[in-house]
């Protein structure tokens, strides 16, 4: 499957990707886009990268394996609920702030849970189905 | 009260890594929380001993009549203080027991837990702390007993605990919700006064029942003794803690506690006397079967058990003499069965044999055990001049005036052979030659049995001492305030003599001891236990033909069982409810939508066609993108990019699962029964689409959403604010699924590779299943 074209494209593509993924992160909040659909083109870009350079290279892109970023995910979607209760809110009220004139509030945080959560579960389900794949020959 | 038990809880969390920081001294250290809980308790003796009771409470789910709320009265005391100051010789002698163990900082931390949730269970008032205490108590003890979980023993009698007495505490729910119902309170400390109300209801005896089985189960009544013995897989401190002196008795302690709002019905007195002396006789008689120290002192405790149902059955039958025996038996019997326990530990520990048969001379090289060991089976023997002697007199008292002399009868024979069992334990310390190389254990191993068994004697000589906390436990036993003092000599009387019969008895039964022992142990006794496996081993069985219906490996079958179902319930609803369809067919439809459903109708018709799996995704693949490009044309950006990449994805991922199945070939033609389920899923999908097409549009949530999405959420798009706004904590329910989802992938992988290297493993799973 790794031709020469796909090795050599899937590079920038890869690139262009993850950039396009986090930017539909960051502008979900007003224009099309979110934390779940930046996830799914995140994982495509490594999917991408992985069938042309091989599972162990598209690993070492990764920070952490997809199964830490799921925790890191749903731990940080929690967390991004609990400084409602600082303000005596309930639950998961969403709190804004702004640091040096960018709006920031804990929706922006819960998103990037999802974003983590999403991301990692899929590419644990893909990377592990070719990694089995591999190991059977095919 | 709140304060302390939450402390214990915090406490028990600081333990593991107390350990690691503190080695071998951890043990002396984290003695002292329950060593202050202990004070604190003792704190509250002058107000209880005075006759108050005091009530503490926060709102938990105040909307429900939940609370956390606490009671502490004469009898939660007497447990609170049982439960804390015997806490602290486990600890101090876990830390000696299980030395250079690796993993006694998990087991102070569950054992810690275990104490904060007894604790919780004796001092609540609100019936779901209560319940939700008495559950914990369950699971702490289900980790404590198969503390060992590399033994296959420890794991199967831990899971037995375990089904035996969370079963039990099913029952027990549904009984208190019932009570509850009738009483109009979720307050224990409330309903006690409604006693007459509760007795004459029409549920009194469907919520007795559910009760009962819910104390029995806990606290091993015949026929749920089984599981008692057996829990002795555990490590020593656990047996001596959890399963003589403590978490046995929560179901005692329930009994005891609702004594007044439940007991003086003719059932109530018949259930316990019988239970209990059946129990008593159960405990008394398997002991015979054992050499084993902590087989024998387990069947004890569960002879001990029994009796003190029995004396709360006893209780409005008689004016005071039930209620006394039960508090002075009850405080007896924790003092010596713990310390008994724990020097059966320290013999082990030290001569690595627990089998009365081969121990010998051990006064000589362990005089420290030694001596607690004779003062604890003083007690056990009921002998004076100890506590053990004082509670078995009132509680002979209380019987000869409540219960027919048949019943007196076979509790003095189940007595003896404590008398008797006192005898087997004493023996090996003074008869026969010291084992070589053999010595007393360090201060940890003696401290608490010689602590325990000395507050025997001690009260036992001045039962003074005990006697304000008593009358206050007794009290709140027999709902009315009992005065009656405890006397070391009672003067000559028919309990005395009983006493003296009951001794003999119990003497000549230790010389007939070896050849029954023979003759007992001889065959596996059929008895309840043998009922818990078959039904054990039915449900497996049930679980495997389900498992064969349902779960065949097919991949195939279980789609179709997932459609097929699908299919008629959700059919069904659309043709019951009388549901209108209604089918609007727009005038001119745009051309690129025209296009778009015509190569979208190819692409499906292409894909029947079609005899490779992948090509089959690929054509369905290019079917989803259409619908993509359909929402695209309606102005819905968010759906379209949401479906493009799903598609995308997905034939990613049926396209690596498809290379995983092996020899799947070509798609067969033919198949009938996959084509009626296809037609029906697509027909039912159409048929819910057109009735919801008749449904008028509803638009409050639609324009409420736009119009606070920008004010409130500060998004522009309303798709996005809702998901992460407005609906976030569903939001988070569905990452969690999808985590959960990846974990599941992850590890059926895993299970694949290893079951590959391992091929046998399912057939040992199932011998191991069988071995239940």
């Amino acid at each position: 499957m790794s031709t020469l074209i796909l090795k050599t494209t899937s590079r920038f593509l890869f690139t262009l990707l993850l950039l396009l993924s986090v930017f539909l992160l960051l502008r979900g909040h007003n224009e099309p886009g979110g934390g779940f659909i930046g996830a799914l083109v995140a994982v495509g870009a490594y999917a991408l990268y992985a069938l042309a350079h091989g599972l162990a290279a598209a690993r070492k892109l990764l920070p952490l394996p997809p199964l830490r970023l799921v925790g890191w995910g749903l731990l940080l979607a929690l967390l991004s609920g609990l400084p409602a209760l600082l303000q005596a809110e309930p639950f998961m009220t969403g709190q804004w702030f702004s640091v040096l004139g960018v709006k920031v509030g804990t929706p922006v945080i819960f998103d990037l849970g999802v974003y983590l959560t999403v991301f990692g579960a899929l590419l644990s389900a893909i990377f592990g189905l070719e990694e089995s794949s591999a190991q059977e020959g095919f | 009260m709140i304060v302390a038990t939450i402390i214990a809880f915090l406490g028990a969390l600081t333990a593991p890594w107390l350990h690691r920081l503190l080695g071998q001294a951890a043990g002396w250290v984290l003695a002292l929380l329950p060593l202050s809980l202990t004070v604190y308790f003792a704190s509250l003796l002058p107000a209880v001993m005075a006759g108050q009771t005091l009530r503490q409470g926060v709102a938990w789910v105040p909307s429900l009549e939940v609370n956390f709320s606490f009671y502490l009265d004469g009898l939660s005391l007497l447990f609170a203080l049982l439960i804390s100051g015997i806490g602290t010789f486990i600890v101090i002698y876990s830390g000696g027991y299980l030395k250079g163990h690796p993993e006694l900082g998990r087991f102070y931390l569950v054992i810690l837990l275990f104490m904060a949730s007894m604790l919780g269970l004796v001092l609540a008032d609100n019936i779901v702390t209560l319940f939700v205490m008495w559950e914990l108590t369950s699971l702490t003890s289900y980790l404590l007993i198969g503390f060992n979980h590399g033994e296959f023993r420890s794991r199967r009698a831990a899971t037995q605990a375990l089904l035996v007495t969370a079963g039990g505490g099913l029952a027990l729910l549904a009984g208190l919700i019932l009570l509850a119902g009738m009483g109009g309170s979720w307050e224990i400390s409330e309903l006690l006064g409604q006693g007459e109300v509760l007795r004459g209801h029409a549920l009194y005896l469907p919520a007795l029942i559910l009760v009962l089985l819910g104390a029995f189960t806990k606290s091993a009544q015949f026929p749920f003794h089984f599981w008692l013995p057996n829990a002795m897989e555990a490590p020593t401190p656990v047996s001596a803690y959890l399963h003589s002196a403590t978490m046995v008795k929560a179901g005692v302690y329930l009994l005891a506690r609702l004594q007044p709002a439940l007991g003086g019905s003719e059932v109530w007195n018949a259930a316990l006397m019988t239970f209990g002396l059946a129990t008593l006789l159960t405990g008394a008689t398997l002991t015979f079967r054992h050499t084993d120290l902590k087989r024998l002192l387990a069947y004890s405790t569960v002879a001990a058990l029994g009796a003190l149902v029995f004396a709360i059955g006893m209780v409005p039958l008689t004016d005071y003499y039930a209620a006394m025996g039960f508090a002075t038996f009850l405080l007896a019997h924790s003092l010596y069965k713990g310390g008994l326990f724990m020097a059966a530990g320290a013999v082990d520990h030290e001569t690595g044999s627990r089998d009365i048969t081969r121990l010998a001379g051990l006064f000589r090289v362990m005089p420290l055990t030694g001596v607690a060991v004779v003062l604890a089976a003083l007690s056990l023997a009921g002998l004076p001049p100890v506590l053990g002697f004082i509670g078995k007199e009132v509680l002979y008292v209380a019987a000869l005036q409540a219960a027919p002399v048949w019943m007196v009868g076979l509790a003095l024979l189940g007595f003896a052979v404590g008398a008797t069992l006192a005898l087997l334990l004493v023996v090996p310390f003074f008869h026969g030659q010291p084992p070589q190389g053999v010595h007393e254990g360090p201060p940890s191993l003696w401290l608490g049995p010689m602590v325990l068994a000395g507050l025997g004697l001690l009260v036992g000589l001045f039962p003074g001492l005990y006697n304000p906390l008593a009358e206050a436990v007794a009290s709140a036993v027999k709902g009315q305030v009992v005065a009656y003092q405890l006397k070391l000599w009672p003067g000559f009387n028919l309990a005395l003599l009983l006493s003296l019969l009951t001794v003999l008895l119990g003497a000549g039964l230790y010389f007939l001891y070896p050849r029954l022992q023979a003759w007992m142990a001889q065959e596996p006794l059929p008895g309840p236990e043998s009922a818990y496996v078959a039904l054990l081993r039915g449900l497996m069985r049930a679980a495997v033909g389900v498992e064969r219906l349902l779960q065949s490996g097919s991949l195939r079958a279980y789609l179709v069982w997932t459609f097929a179902g699908v299919v008629v319930l959700v059919g069904l609803a659309l043709l019951r409810g009388g549901q209108v369809f209604r089918l609007e067919v727009a005038s001119s439809p745009a051309p690129a939508q025209a296009l778009l459903l015509v190569l979208m109708l190819l692409g499906a018709v292409l894909a029947l066609r079609l005899r490779s799996h992948l090509a089959m995704v690929v054509v369905l693949g290019a079917v989803g993108a259409g619908v993509a490009l359909v929402f695209l044309l309606q102005n819905a950006p968010d759906l379209a990019i949401t479906q493009f990449l799903v598609e995308t994805l997905t034939a990613i991922l049926v396209a690596l699962v498809l290379l995983q199945i092996r020899n799947i070939g070509p798609v067969p033609r033919g198949r009938w029964l996959d084509k009626a389920v296809a037609l029906g899923f697509g027909g039912m999908v159409t048929l819910l689409m057109l009735g919801m097409l008749a449904e008028p549009f509803e638009p409050h949530l639609s324009q409420f959403f736009a119009q606070k999405s920008l004010p409130e959420g500060f998004g522009r798009n309303i798709v996005n604010v809702i998901l992460v706004d407005f609906r976030g904590l569903d939001t988070f329910g569905e990452i969690t699924v999808v985590g959960l989802a990846g974990l599941g992938v992850w590890a059926l992988l895993l299970n694949r590779r290893a079951s590959r290297r391992r091929p046998w493993s399912q057939e040992k799973g199932r011998k191991q299943e069988e071995q239940l």
